[in-house]
């Protein structure tokens, strides 16, 4: 079990104070808080051993090199890669998934094929293939969700077809907090020769995953959002997927030999880092992973369930609130979307905010779910480590004063 | 609540619950939509101008309480008014949720607009509030410019706080 006191002295924000009042932080699955040690390895870096990376043989770039190659060696372990040249250093999982949309899916996807998603990515998972397949004269088809908010494994068994070249979904829903059967879709997409591009941004943070386990060919995941610092994300492919595939971004570093008239590319995964990376973050993501490996991912996800059911719990007694996505804690992670009615999400989250708590409001880069919802928006409380039973009381408690303030149109 | 005494005062709470003007019309010189992108409020602008006058306003929308609040005051700000007046009313709702200095209260008839002042301490919201008055703004200016043929509508406008 988690030593969730002990956890909380770790980040230094969670001492601060919002209008008087602790900060309640609920917004995880946007951006997750930062414990003191990833801030320090990003500091001690600036401070004490700044250089370039792979060119230097100076003592600072030796040791800078070191320690970036080390988190790559961190993400390694941490999600079960087969080896270390199969981990891709991006910006964040948008541009993970770009590199495959721009560089396998650009190679492979012809007129007529089918790219099969779920209606519950975030644009990040969808705007990207939406391009392609108006480029390519490719075609989308959506999976179907089930009442509780999870991918339909029948009808994908129709859907899912010769056609298909790409599946490509989410593990965890960002808007209604489902985990996908990744596995059996997966497995269906492979006996049709498709590839699987699995969008771990919300559910590597929370969950155990295993790249051995998952059936991806393809997994994308930002750090930020699992303790880590912004500007970094990691595209996992299968060596024999990402030996096979174009550059994407070429210049410096990505490159063996340059002639005049031709180049030669670097082997993996330096060919598909180009440029100067983001050292620091990079080196601070290592630090989050350590992190939470010593915490223990089992444990993350355990307390978090509980948290979840809690709050559940609680929000069910609330009259005219309704929760999105199923109930059930084994088939959810801990982000909760919920509108009360007659309440705008946007006014629900300013008289949350006044009472230091911080939710978030809006479409979360969701719009075609929200529209399949009927609604403009939701409010969305997401949990971590370091979030607790009391904050859950003290959002509720903000929740009934809200319904006080606005809510009497419900009861026109 | 401090806020209820600043964002949330009775006067917005009214137009939120009540909102004036609501709906469309049938034959609108000029249908206008806006869009906030960021926050997901929506609303549709019916105009119904005649001789550089504002016979009829109808407004059709789905979003907060400060974005309905403040498109149902100004449905009843501009109605009847002309062409000229309505900038001049645009004008100072604007100039009191942009400018860097407090302005002057706003005229005897005007007075309700005074009720969105707070909004201006939340500078997130502002988009909110002003939504509607682009709207109008992009509505009126099409017609001045003789761009738009009676009844047509213009494109989704997307709102920036400038």
């Amino acid at each position: 079990m988690l030593d969730v006191d002990k956890i909380r002295k770790d980040f230094p924000i969670l001492k601060r104070k919002i209008n008087g009042k602790p900060l309640v932080y609920f917004d995880n699955a946007a951006t997750s808080q930062k414990p003191q040690s990833v801030i320090n390895a990003i500091t001690h870096y600036y401070e004490y051993y700044n250089a370039n990376i792979h060119r230097g043989v100076h003592t600072l770039s030796e040791e800078a090199t070191e320690a970036y190659e080390s988190s790559r060696s961190k993400v390694r372990n941490f999600i079960g890669a087969k080896e270390t040249k199969e981990i891709i250093f991006t910006r964040n999982a948008t541009e993970a998934i770009n590199l495959v949309a721009y560089s396998w899916a650009r190679q492979h996807v012809l007129p007529g094929d089918e790219i099969v998603l779920s209606p519950a990515e975030h644009h990040s998972n969808f705007v990207p293939w939406q391009i392609l397949a108006q480029e390519r004269g490719a075609k989308l088809v959506f999976l179907d969700l089930d009442a509780e908010g999870i991918v339909d494994l029948n009808s994908a068994a129709k859907i899912i077809g010769p056609k298909t070249k790409l599946l490509t979904i989410t593990q965890m829903s960002n808007v209604l907090g489902t985990i996908m059967p990744v596995a059996q879709l997966a497995e269906m997409a492979h006996k049709q020769g498709a590839i699987v591009l699995v969008d771990g941004a919300q559910s590597l943070p929370h969950l155990p995953v295993d790249m051995q386990k998952l059936g991806a060919d393809f997994f994308a995941f930002s750090f930020h959002k699992m303790l880590g610092p912004t500007g970094v994300g990691v595209l996992w492919g299968k060596a024999s997927t990402l030996e096979s595939m174009p550059p994407f971004l070429s210049g410096g570093d990505m490159i063996s030999s340059v002639w005049r008239d031709k180049v030669t590319f670097n082997s993996l995964p330096w060919r598909f880092e180009a440029g100067t990376p983001n050292i620091a973050d990079v080196i601070g993501s290592g630090a989050a992973i350590t992190y939470l490996q010593a915490l223990g991912m089992e444990n993350v996800h355990k307390y978090e369930q509980e948290l979840t059911e809690y709050a559940l719990a609680k929000l069910s007694q609330i009259d005219n609130l309704a929760v999105y996505g199923t109930h059930d804690v084994n088939k959810r992670g801990g982000l909760i979307s919920f509108n009360m009615a007659g309440i705008h999400p946007h006014d629900l989250g300013q008289i949350l905010s006044e009472s230091g708590i911080c939710i978030r409001v809006g479409h979360h880069c969701c719009q075609p779910l929200m529209r399949d919802l009927n609604v403009s928006g939701t409010a969305r409380a997401s949990f971590y480590v370091y979030n607790t039973k009391e904050e859950i009381d003290s959002m509720v408690e903000a929740l009934k004063e809200a319904q006080k303030v606005l809510g009497h149109v419900a009861c026109k | 609540m401090s806020l209820a005494n600043d964002l949330y005062r009775e006067t917005i709470l009214d137009h939120y619950h009540n909102p004036r003007n609501q709906g469309q019309l049938e034959n609108p010189t000029v249908e206008v939509e806006g869009v906030n992108p960021l926050c997901g409020d929506e609303l549709t602008l019916y105009l119904d101008i005649d001789n550089d006058k504002v016979n009829n306003v109808a407004i059709k929308g789905k979003g907060c309480s400060i974005n309905t609040a403040s498109a149902s005051m100004m449905s009843e700000a501009i109605k009847g008014e002309s062409i000229e007046e309505a900038h001049k009313i645009i004008n100072l709702f604007k100039e009191m949720m942009l400018s860097k200095e407090d302005m002057a209260a706003m005229p005897d008839d005007l007075e309700e607009l005074e009720a969105l002042r707070g909004v201006r301490n939340y500078p997130v919201r502002i988009k909110c509030a002003l939504l509607p008055w682009n709207t109008l703004l992009e509505g009126i200016n099409g017609i001045k410019s003789g761009n738009i043929a009676h009844g047509k509508t213009i494109k989704p406008h997307t709102v920036t706080t400038e």
